[in-house]
């Protein structure tokens, strides 16, 4: 792989180990600009590991992140939030009480006028803004006034999305999406998906579901037992052949040492 | 299909406003209509008096003011509390301690407020004689009391917010440090004789409006800035919060500080109009307050409720209190009414989440 300005975010080496458990191993990874790419691989091949050291969440052991140009040491998720890097957890992280603005401008609310903690706010250009957002990337919410507590897991993970979206964020990371939803709702949150990719923004997808893999993603990453074993074109691959690399029937031939 | 009456949502869904869910506050407010409706009827039952109307000739009135004034007066004090009590709940916290802060920073607070002489000799109270300290300006004592509740409340906030110790537990060591510092304080004697700049804090209706106008202050302030939308935030998802950026334990600090500040406003109130201030003032007053805003339908659970559901549920405290005195009836049995109450509030509470965790 050749190193360009066009990358967003690359990894070097990283390595997390818990304890004696050595959870993601010399993880070398890179994202362009623009790039949706999915992350596959068994309950734990280090799928989610891989995502909570780039975010912060945890400290990694070793090896190095380069973000947008410029090396990184997250010290928390908030930290990489600030630099550009969105996440969509698994849990949620939104606050059922409130309702979608809200949700949306947690924690960087639009203030009309500054009095520190007492700062009154703008909700008329959080309610604005928020229309906005959602017409962006086509979420279907009836009343963005309702709290999220009334709302549908599918709802739920469009506003999680939506907030991504409001932000411009240089990347966004999703770590199984659609593992709780419906039909109609998964539909939903693809559709998401694609308007980030014709926005050109870029994605990492963790997923289990092939058939998303297939519909969304540009490259497929394949992580088995903490290591990276394939680095696959959507062209050229197919279902059959990545779940071959998951289970361990095969072995990228660029990493063929770390089987 | 005709739907008229549906509004046009984002993505081209619409919705029917007129189904939105129902604000708590305004069932607190039809209960505490009901339970009016109930005492009224009972006094034409029991007693042949009207329990809100005048029923006097002597007096040209449609409603009995006296009853009214009283209903409000004797919950101001401790509504107060609940103003503070009511943030630190939504926040998913609870406060044991405002009671024992009313108690010691009343004490500490009211021997700033003393007269030198008390008709023409030596006041026999004075805490501070031989400093002088009588007869200061009625600043003084005030700004000590708001000292005093901001400092507790801070030491809540710092346990609650940095140790991680469950609320329950730094407020009721605040508890119990609290009154044992109003016993100390004058070794168990009451302080007497305030100024009269002092004692004219809580005369008449004054903590009424003391309490009405925090009650304002604090429904904006919850309503309309970022503080406010904090307390439902770290309330509802304490993590969702963190992540989103919210400095948790700065806000916690901050919300528990305002309460024991607020417990302080409260003890300066109780001991102007008491004209004294001793030990035991305000025992029980954190779980009343508390009562008030549970009742009010602040969720124990944290992420809901409003100053206005707790103001409203101080008055079913008050309406409750009145109309036993009314119908002559012991206050023993009071006590045990308002024990009943305060349970079927929460578990009227839990019943609320359930229903609407099967609708969500």
């Amino acid at each position: 792989m050749t190193m360009g300005n066009d990358v967003i975010l690359q990894t070097d080496g990283l390595t997390k180990y818990y304890g004696g458990v050595h959870a993601l191993e010399d993880a070398d990874f890179e994202l362009r600009k623009g790039e949706h790419v999915a992350i596959v691989g068994d309950n734990g091949a280090g799928k989610s590991t891989f995502v909570r050291q780039i975010t912060g969440v945890e400290q990694r052991t070793r090896g190095k992140i380069v973000f947008d140009g410029e090396e990184v040491n997250f010290e928390g998720p908030l930290e990489a939030r600030e630099a550009g890097i969105e996440t969509v957890f698994q849990n949620l992280a939104l606050a059922d009480d409130l309702d979608v603005p809200d949700n949306l401008f947690l924690g960087r609310e639009i203030i009309l006028f500054n009095l520190g903690p007492f700062s009154i706010l703008d909700y008329k250009a959080m309610r604005k803004a928020t229309q906005d957002a959602l017409t962006k990337t086509a979420v279907k919410i009836p009343n963005i006034r309702n709290t999220i507590r009334n709302m549908s897991g599918g709802q739920r993970q469009c506003v999680a999305i939506a907030r991504t979206a409001t932000f411009h964020s240089k990347l966004t990371i999703m770590d199984e999406p659609t593992a709780a939803l419906g039909v109609q709702e998964t539909a939903q949150v693809e559709n998401i998906i694609r308007t980030l990719k014709e926005q050109g923004e870029p994605l990492v997808l963790i997923s289990h579901n092939m058939r998303q893999v297939f519909d969304l993603v540009d490259r497929i990453i394949v992580f088995r037992r903490g290591r990276i074993v394939a680095n696959l074109l959507k062209e050229e691959t197919d279902g059959q052949d990545v779940v071959a690399y998951i289970t361990g029937a095969k072995t990228g031939a660029e990493y063929a040492e770390n089987a | 299909m005709a739907d008229t009456t549906t509004t046009h949502g984002v993505g081209g869904l619409s919705f029917d406003a007129s189904k939105r869910h129902r604000p708590v506050e305004l069932n607190v407010f039809i209960a505490l209509v009901l339970i009016i409706a109930v005492f009224e009827m009972l006094g034409w039952l029991l007693i042949s008096d009207s329990f809100l109307f005048n029923t006097r000739d002597r007096i040209d009135t449609l409603f009995n003011e006296a009853r009214l004034k009283i209903i409000i007066l004797q919950v101001s004090i401790v509504g107060i509390i609940a103003i503070g009590v009511t943030q630190v709940i939504i926040t998913g916290g609870i406060d044991l301690s405002s009671g024992s802060i009313v108690g010691a920073t009343a004490m500490i607070a009211m021997s700033f407020a003393q007269v030198a002489e008390v008709n023409g000799n030596p006041n026999p109270k004075a805490i501070f004689p031989e400093l002088g300290w009588v007869d200061l300006p009625v600043i003084v004592p005030i700004v000590v009391a708001l000292g005093c509740g901001l400092l507790a409340g801070a030491i809540n906030g710092f346990f609650v917010a940095y140790t991680r110790i469950p609320p329950f537990i730094a407020t009721l060591g605040m508890m119990v440090t609290a009154r044992g510092v109003a016993k100390w304080w004058s070794k168990g004697r009451p302080i007497s004789f305030p100024t009269e700049s002092y004692s004219a804090i809580g005369e008449g209706l004054m903590p009424v409006i003391i309490f009405i106008t925090l009650a304002i202050i604090f429904t904006l302030i919850l309503k309309y800035t970022r503080y406010g939308k904090h307390c439902y935030a770290v309330g509802s998802n304490e993590d969702a919060a963190r992540m989103s950026g919210i400095n948790v334990e700065h806000h916690k600090l901050l919300v528990y500080t305002i309460a024991g500040t607020l417990a302080a406003v409260a003890a300066v109130v109780l001991s102007s109009k008491n004209l004294t201030a001793q030990a035991g003032m305000g025992v029980m007053y954190e779980l009343d307050a508390i009562a008030m805003a549970v009742i009010g339908g602040v969720s124990l659970a944290g992420g809901r409720g409003s100053i206005i559901g707790t103001v409203i549920g101080a008055l079913i405290f008050g309406v409750i209190i009145s109309g036993f005195t009314f119908l002559k009836l012991d206050a023993y049995y009071q006590e045990m009414v308002k024990g009943g109450i305060i349970v079927g509030a929460v578990v009227l509470d839990q019943w609320r989440q359930r229903r609407q965790a099967i609708e969500a």
